[in-house]
């Protein structure tokens, strides 16, 4: 542990340069390489650089990037969230069965859907903080629950059909947009969720689940409720599936496969971004910025011709190697 | 870790009054290692289980207790058992395997391409698979223990690794399985498959890992408590290695085995039946506790015969597939919940 | 013949401190040795070096003559030294014999000889006289005292000729430590020599034939059982000059109504206790460990359930748990801040605003005014960087202060401060004093545990002295660190022959 006093007494200064100064240093190393991406991307395919074609890998990438600020959440507070794809599955399934092609019923359903969601987080939250039962088991179990739930009662295929209204949100966007031509709903609703993460996790909740994931007991000493805060975060969570389901239903059409393997790549997002396994320690913004980075190596492999079945194993060896080398790091540090 | 704390509630401790403890004779520690082995209660439940099933199907009007039910039950439980078998070695090693569902998929793959068809390569094809269980187990191992990354995500990495392999090779069913093997899966000796008697070599196997050998009291030690085993000198990580290396074995075994029953690999074999969460809800049913250092084999079958009972008494009444697995999910959670309870009331 | 143990000269330092100033310690078979000294005098870190755990920066370690050296606990055990700490290291779901031959199992034809290892465990077990348990128990089922002995059998067959005991009667009961000591008296005549670490003067008087005194990392003397008594080993222990400025303390007019006020304290360790602070007092709560200092602070502020007894800050009763106590007033400084004090990954900044952050709105309002951080940090003379630098990069003093900073953020009524200055530099330990008094200045009430005695004294407005659970006596301030030690380590019997 080093010292660091200065000679004279000091008065602590803290200024606004030096707090956005510390945010990006903390976030550099995964900006640079999202950026390497990019760039590859773009020699690859020059269109990328061109607004209709940058806005398609945002538009790609934004439920993704939406999970990844959920499970942001719960990882920063020391927990795993394994039943996000489960989630968002069921989100596609039963807004195509519920709304069946009517237009009216899409926002009251759309409002159920994210009820969904948040329930299915509480009840997680429930399980993990009062019957003590260790979260990837809870949300591993969940996943079976509700993968199970949905086709035992659409019969197990999928039925109805989504109206343009509701396709719209993750297909199309605000048209005549100057520069941009139109701007996608999903990259709105992404800023519009990123900010909103931002802005949470800089105020008291998020400064108190960033305690909680890093000395438990000295958070739960100093009178913060513990257990209620990774409950919240397993309902942001379960509120970011519900969301990146209805961009996801729009935009990839409905399925059964839609939310398979969702839940693992939020976590190599996460852990891509630099935020720690185990907790308090990381940003939300480097949580997307990993989700992105993510979307934008699949898309290079692509380019590259590299086969799609292959996502899955690269994707292994990144989770593996970003735990390891966050593993190594921490070693130093405390 | 204090060892001082639970046992002072035992009694002996503390007060004034010198309260003699009652002298525990040879008889008491024999009672005390049956009926407070973790394994007993999961028969008793196996029992309890057994018997509503018996009264629910015989109500909705179906057979549940004649042989042939009952052999069918013992048939499901093979490949379950055999990867629960080597979970249970992971998982008491303070560790855990979330790739074995991929591995069942990628051997039976292996096997059947080796084989090509012909009997003749039976041998071949059991080598590799097993050298490919090793491997896995290996590397799962190394990751653990050498790169410092935390079971489930080393697990779940080689999971995505070994999935992504799968599908980039394979897009159906491969390879095909010599005849006389394919009769492994269908032999009977009397009204008992044979399939049975390998799930039976497979848990002798790694209860005589268990009991027997140096390799599994460490195993022991280092589930319960690393540190301790450590300042003892035990060479913790070789332990676990070598417990992945068991559990990966046994994995890779099952897909040899999925591979004689379907006549072919496919690639989903493993994903299908949900061997991951299946193997370790067995063996959490089976009272070994998920933390490490206490439990068994024994304990992990009857919980696989737990669920093969319910599997089957679903498929009799009938029951939607997928309700099963929202009934799974449920008892998965409410496993790992009470034996939760369990554990922190005794310490 | 050379002792069986002769540590010659042994010094050792953590980060640049040195903490062992070259002490010498022999003992020899069949000799029970006791070991000496009030809380950080050195016993536990001379006695690690001894096992292997730490390896000394000075000094030399002869087992029966031979130089000997250890980098591992288990190189110390295969030459014969064992020793058993207060956390016992066993396998609580495995037996008595899994755990005696942990790494070691017997084999007969490549297996384990399960038999064989149960026979020698018996033999064993029968040798020290074992009758209520055998090699198949769980350890889990065993009592504390049960499990020591599972230690000591279990250091016996690894052929020790040299047992050390920290703190071995701690958590015994009375008739427990009379079966320990037949069992230690026994094994003093097959030969083996024993050192005993404890501050119980009624038991070292019992058992023990030498006695070396500690104090401050230095060798004060080694005296045979026989010829010494109380005070000259307690005027050994202590009596030191006390140097060092303390800022002055209050008058009694000074002092306020009582802020905290707790009767009948019982826990699993606390026996009845009572204890008032007024406003503007600091009172410090004295004791070795084991006597229950820290388990009262967490009681009184809620960390621990307490099963009989009334706290009352301010003339309430207060609920439970620590949010409970919090939103009372009263806060708590841990021993450990960065085990349980900090946030050691986040900025200081969120380290201070955390337990303000945790007040529920109604506690908000009673807060007078609301205060910066950076008025806090100034306020503590925090020296730091910046307010966004992470809390683990701090000095120990510093995050001392950070610490105190986020509970004045509540504005506490009542402070409780255990150890407030360990592992703090001297400049930093006097403006936390300077902090403390101008905190009672103004109004708090203090409890603060300290295991310095020149912080007791010269800081305290009166010391209170703990014991074995129960306060065993009050002192006024500027008392003589003879007096606090005899309360704290002899028993009554033995201070009415003194």
């Amino acid at each position: 542990m080093s010292a660091t006093t200065p000679d004279a007494f000091e008065t602590p200064v803290t200024s606004r340069s030096e707090r956005v100064r510390k945010a990006l240093v903390g976030t550099a190393p995964i900006f640079i390489v999202l950026f390497i991406l990019l760039a590859l991307i773009a020699i690859e395919n020059p269109n990328f650089l061109e607004p209709p074609g940058f806005l398609a890998f945002l538009k790609r990438a934004a439920p993704l990037a939406i999970l990844a600020a959920g499970q942001y959440f719960v990882i920063v507070s020391g927990e795993f969230d394994l039943s996000v794809g489960s989630i968002v599955t069921v989100v596609v399934v039963v807004a195509a069965r519920l709304i069946d092609d009517d237009p009216s019923k899409t926002w009251p359903i759309i409002a159920l859907l994210l009820g969904i969601g948040a329930t299915v987080g509480v009840t997680n939250g429930l399980i993990t903080t009062r019957l003590k039962v260790p979260s990837f088991i809870t949300t591993l179990g969940m996943l079976l629950i509700l993968s199970g739930a949905v086709f035992w009662w659409t019969g197990g295929a999928p039925r109805g059909a989504l109206p343009d209204n509701f396709r719209e949100i993750g297909r199309l966007g605000i048209q005549d947009f100057p520069v941009l031509e139109q701007l996608p709903w999903s990259v709105v609703i992404l800023l519009v969720i990123g900010i909103g993460a931002i802005v949470l996790m800089r105020a008291s909740f998020g400064r108190r689940l960033m305690a909680v994931g890093d000395n438990e007991s000295a958070a739960r000493l100093s009178g913060v409720k513990v257990e209620n805060m990774r409950t919240i975060a397993f309902v942001l969570s379960g509120l970011s599936a519900a969301v990146a389901g209805i961009l996801l239903g729009g935009f990839a059409g409905v399925s059964a496969q839609v939310g398979q393997g969702l839940e693992f790549q939020a976590i190599t997002a996460v852990v891509l971004g630099g935020v720690v396994l185990g907790g308090g320690r990381g940003t939300v913004l480097a949580a997307m910025a990993g989700a992105l980075t993510l979307e934008a190596l699949f898309t290079l492999l692509n380019l590259y011709g590299v086969s799609g079945a292959l996502e899955d194993t690269v994707q292994g060896i990144i989770i593996i190697a970003a735990v390891a080398f966050a593993s190594y790091r921490l070693r130093g540090a405390r | 870790m204090s060892v001082s704390e639970p046992t002072k509630a035992a009694g002996t401790g503390g007060g004034d009054a010198p309260t003699t403890p009652r002298r525990r004779s040879a008889w008491d520690d024999r009672k005390e290692a049956i009926t407070n082995s973790p394994a007993t209660p999961v028969y008793a439940a196996l029992l309890g289980v057994f018997i509503i099933a018996w009264i629910v199907v015989t109500i909705d009007g179906g057979t549940f207790l004649t042989v042939s039910n009952i052999v069918n039950m013992l048939q499901r439980s093979v490949a379950l058992g055999i990867v629960s078998a080597g979970q249970t070695v992971a998982i008491l090693a303070g560790s855990l395997d979330l790739s074995v569902a991929f591995l069942i998929s990628l051997s039976s793959l292996v096997t059947a391409e080796v084989m090509d068809g012909s009997d003749a390569n039976i041998v071949p094809a059991v080598l590799a698979v097993l050298a490919l269980g090793v491997v896995v187990g290996l590397g799962n191992g190394l990751i653990i223990t050498k790169l410092r990354v935390n079971a489930f995500i080393a697990t779940l990495g080689t999971a995505l690794i070994l999935q992504g392999l799968i599908q980039n090779r394979y897009d159906g069913p491969a390879g095909s399985i010599g005849d006389g093997f394919e009769q492994l899966g269908y032999t009977r000796f009397g009204i008992i498959p044979a399939s049975v008697f390998l799930l039976v070599a497979v848990v002798a196997l790694v209860y005589f890992l268990l009991r027997w050998t140096r390799f599994g009291f460490r195993l022991y030690a280092v589930g319960g408590d690393e540190e301790v085993s450590r300042l003892s000198g035990v060479r913790t990580h070789r332990v676990i290695i070598a417990a992945h290396v068991v559990c990966s074995v046994c994995a890779a075994i099952t897909g040899l085995f999925l591979a004689s029953r379907l006549g072919a690999g496919t690639p989903t074999v493993g994903t299908d039946g949900g061997y991951d969460l299946e193997s370790i809800a067995a063996v959490v049913l089976g009272g070994t506790a998920l933390a490490g250092g206490r439990g068994g084999v024994l304990g992990t079958i009857g919980g696989v015969f737990i669920l093969a009972v319910l599997d089957n008494t679903f498929n009799q009444l009938e029951v939607n597939a997928f309700l099963k697995d929202v009934v799974r999910g449920v008892i998965i959670i409410a496993a790992v919940a009470v034996y939760a309870r369990r554990s922190e009331r005794r310490a | 013949m050379a002792p069986l143990l002769a540590m010659k000269d042994i010094r050792k330092s953590f980060l640049g401190v040195e903490v062992l100033h070259g002490v010498s310690l022999e003992c020899e078979a069949g000799e029970i040795h006791a070991v000496m000294g009030e809380n950080g005098a050195g016993k536990s870190t001379l006695m690690k070096v001894l096992a292997g755990v730490y390896s000394p920066d000075g000094g030399t370690i002869e087992l029966e003559g031979e130089q000997v050296s250890f980098s591992h606990p288990v190189q110390a055990q295969g030459a014969g030294v064992a020793i058993i700490f207060q956390e016992f290291n066993l396998l609580p779901d495995r037996t008595v014999a899994e755990n005696v031959f942990v790494n070691r199992e017997p084999t007969k034809r490549g297996l384990v000889d399960i038999r064989a290892m149960e026979q020698h465990t018996r033999e064993l077990l029968e040798e020290v006289g074992v009758t209520h348990f055998g090699p198949r128990t769980l350890v889990r089922h065993l009592s504390t005292a049960q499990q020591q002995i599972v230690e000591i059998v279990k250091a016996l067959s690894l052929d020790a000729k040299l047992l050390v005991l920290d703190e071995p009667t701690a958590a015994l009961a009375e008739h427990e430590v009379e079966v320990l000591f037949t069992l230690l008296r026994r094994l003093r005549e097959r030969g083996l020599g024993m050192v005993y670490i404890s501050h119980r003067l009624r038991e070292i008087f019992t058992i023990c034939d030498k006695i070396t005194v500690l104090k401050d990392g230095e060798l004060v003397g080694t005296v045979p059982t026989e010829g010494t008594d109380t005070n000259t080993l307690i005027s050994m222990m202590v009596g030191r000059e006390l140097d060092g400025y303390f800022p002055p303390r209050g008058t009694a007019e000074e002092l306020g109504d009582v802020r905290l006020r707790a009767t009948g304290i019982e826990t699993s360790m606390l026996t009845g206790v009572d204890i008032e602070v007024r406003a503007g007092e600091i009172v410090g709560l004295a004791g070795l460990q084991g006597s229950g200092r820290t388990e009262l602070a967490r009681a009184l502020f809620g960390a621990d359930p307490i099963s009989a007894g009334t706290i009352e800050v301010d003339g309430k009763k207060r609920g439970r748990g620590p949010r409970a106590g919090i939103g009372s007033g009263m806060c708590f400084i841990t021993e450990d801040r960065k085990l349980e004090g900090l946030t050691l990954a986040q900025p200081i900044r969120d380290n201070v605003l955390l337990a303000v952050r945790s007040l529920g709105r109604s506690q908000r309002k009673r807060l007078p005014n609301t205060v910066s951080v950076q008025e806090l940090a100034r306020s503590v003379e925090l020296k730091a960087r910046s307010l966004e630098q992470e809390a683990r990069f701090l000095s120990g003093g510093n995050q001392q202060k950070v610490v105190l900073a986020k509970w004045l953020a509540t504005q506490p009524g009542v402070l409780i401060f255990d150890e407030p200055t360990r592992g703090v530099d001297v400049g930093a330990k006097a403006g936390i004093h300077d902090l403390m008094r101008g905190l009672a200045r103004d109004g708090v009430a203090i409890l603060m545990i300290s295991s310095e005695m020149p912080e007791l004294i010269g800081l305290a407005d009166r010391i209170l002295v703990m014991r074995n659970g129960e306060l065993a006596g009050e002192l006024p301030a500027g008392a003589a660190e003879t007096e606090i030690m005899k309360l704290a380590a002899a028993e009554d019997h033995e201070l009415e022959a003194a």
